[in-house]
């Protein structure tokens, strides 16, 4: 069964080229997109398995730890992936990067003066489960410099990449957390042309999903392109 | 007021950062931390079909490589199956073969690499074959939003000139920026493509 994807919304996407995040101005397309109506190739895309995901995958606290646990704030980071039909996006592949508790990333282009933690990787990956759910367990990440304007600060986030069903709804976005004054500052962030757009970037404080004396969480949910149902003819395979 | 629409409202995309590989290739971010790592090499001894590598450079508006860009890659199998519920044509899926692969550009040449196997044809729209072809996803630091494209073969001649795609696009010269020349390395064929930012030989990117 094959349906086509609803188009990007281009409304709330950032375009390409965006000068005040500097480096999108040598690295955006000058010509138009050519819009495509979707085929196969855009419908379909990459199945996981569980067998592929080790059992750290998820825990950033524990995936690197050698001497002990990292430094910084224990927080769980959990929501579901669904479409813009409101409908689960199952067994997806999800993965997330991002720099420690001192805002410093393990990476060898990284050369921010604060140190890497010697527990922690800051990287992970699940599948989400029947329901779109997917959860994982981190430390808060700092915010930290970077070269656009002199003196810009990239606000704490968590990078997210996400499958879907389709190679047409592959996604890389950033999650923020809620009461960072950085986030409206950030020439990253402000790319995005939609106020509601960014506020949905933003993940609240879940107290009712902590674990009381040990971990406070924040709730991130993730909508991908949703997908026509077919009303009339769909002749998208042929004849 | 009329009555509202209930859909919700897409995820904003943000740029991937210059440190996309620890997240998606952390084994080229310099440490080892998963088992297994997804990677460049989509064949196994089994793959039927004709061994390929695909490769070429990410180039900036400078005419630079942009040797901090991660490229993904989705195929059809040599039958022209893509191994996914949706694709519903009559034709066999190799399980050696799932068809997709994530290739980051290496930090000194810039050039990203598949060994792969070339696609068959696939059915495109309104029963039209579509020449074989690759799809392609380019992420980076400063691409806000991840950029579609597609290579075709250019041993592929009558394919390309009867496909649903390539003829949508007006000027020629733009039509051949998707189509990758075939030499060979050590006895095996190899597809250059270049992926072009700007410029004279700006890529044809989909809004797709
Ligand atoms: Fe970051």
């Amino acid at each position: 069964m094959m349906s086509e994807l609803y188009q990007w919304d281009r409304t709330l996407q950032p375009p390409a080229f965006t000068p005040d995040y500097k480096t999108s101005i040598l690295r955006s397309p000058r010509a138009p997109l050519l819009s495509l109506e979707n085929t196969l190739s855009e419908v379909t895309g990459p199945v996981f398995s569980h067998n592929e995901i080790g059992e750290l995958d998820n825990d950033l606290i524990r995936n690197y730890a050698h001497t002990g646990e990292p430094i910084g704030e224990r927080i769980i980071v959990h929501g579901r992936v669904i479409d813009e039909n409101g409908r689960a996006v199952p067994r997806t592949l999800i993965e997330f990067w991002q720099a420690n508790a001192g805002g410093r990333y393990r990476h060898k282009k990284d050369t921010y003066l604060a140190p890497v933690d010697p527990n922690f990787g800051g990287c992970g990956r699940c599948l989400s489960d029947d329901n779109g759910y997917y959860f994982f367990r981190t430390i808060k990440p700092g915010p930290y410099p970077w070269r656009n304007y002199v003196n810009s600060w990239r606000p704490a986030h968590i990078h997210f990449s996400v499958f879907g069903s389709g190679f047409a709804q592959r996604l890389i976005t950033q999650m923020y957390f809620e009461g960072d004054p950085l986030i409206r500052l950030c020439p990253i962030v402000k790319t995005i042309p939609d106020r509601d757009a960014v506020e949905r970037l933003i993940a609240p404080l879940d107290l009712n999903a902590s674990v009381p004396l040990d971990t406070l969480a924040y709730r991130f949910d993730i909508v991908l392109r949703g997908s026509r149902s077919t009303l009339f003819e769909n002749r998208l395979e042929g004849n | 007021m009329p009555q509202e629409l209930s859909y919700l409202k897409q995820t904003a995309s943000q740029t991937a950062g210059p440190y996309v590989h620890i997240g998606l290739a952390p084994n080229r971010a310099g440490f080892d931390i998963f088992k297994n790592n997804f990677g460049d090499v989509l064949t196994t001894p089994d793959t039927l079909g004709e061994q390929i590598i695909l490769e070429g450079l990410v180039i900036d508006g400078t005419g630079s490589p942009m040797r901090d860009a991660l490229v993904e890659l989705w195929q059809a199998n040599a039958a022209g199956k893509y191994n996914h519920p949706n694709d519903t044509q009559k034709k066999p899926v190799d399980p050696s073969f799932r068809g997709w692969g994530r290739s980051p550009c290496d930090f000194e040449t810039g050039f990203y690499r598949f060994e792969t196997i070339k696609p068959g044809a696939v059915l495109g729209r309104n029963g039209k074959m579509m020449a074989p072809h690759v799809s392609l996803w380019i992420v980076a630091r400063g691409v806000n939003i991840g950029l579609q494209t597609r290579a075709y073969f250019a041993d592929e001649e009558a394919a390309n000139a009867a496909d649903p795609v390539l003829n949508l696009i007006e000027q020629d010269k733009r039509r051949r920026t998707l189509i990758a020349p075939r030499s060979a390395r050590a006895g095996v064929p190899v597809y250059r493509f270049d992926i072009v930012f700007q410029g004279e030989n700006e890529t044809v990117f989909f809004d797709v």
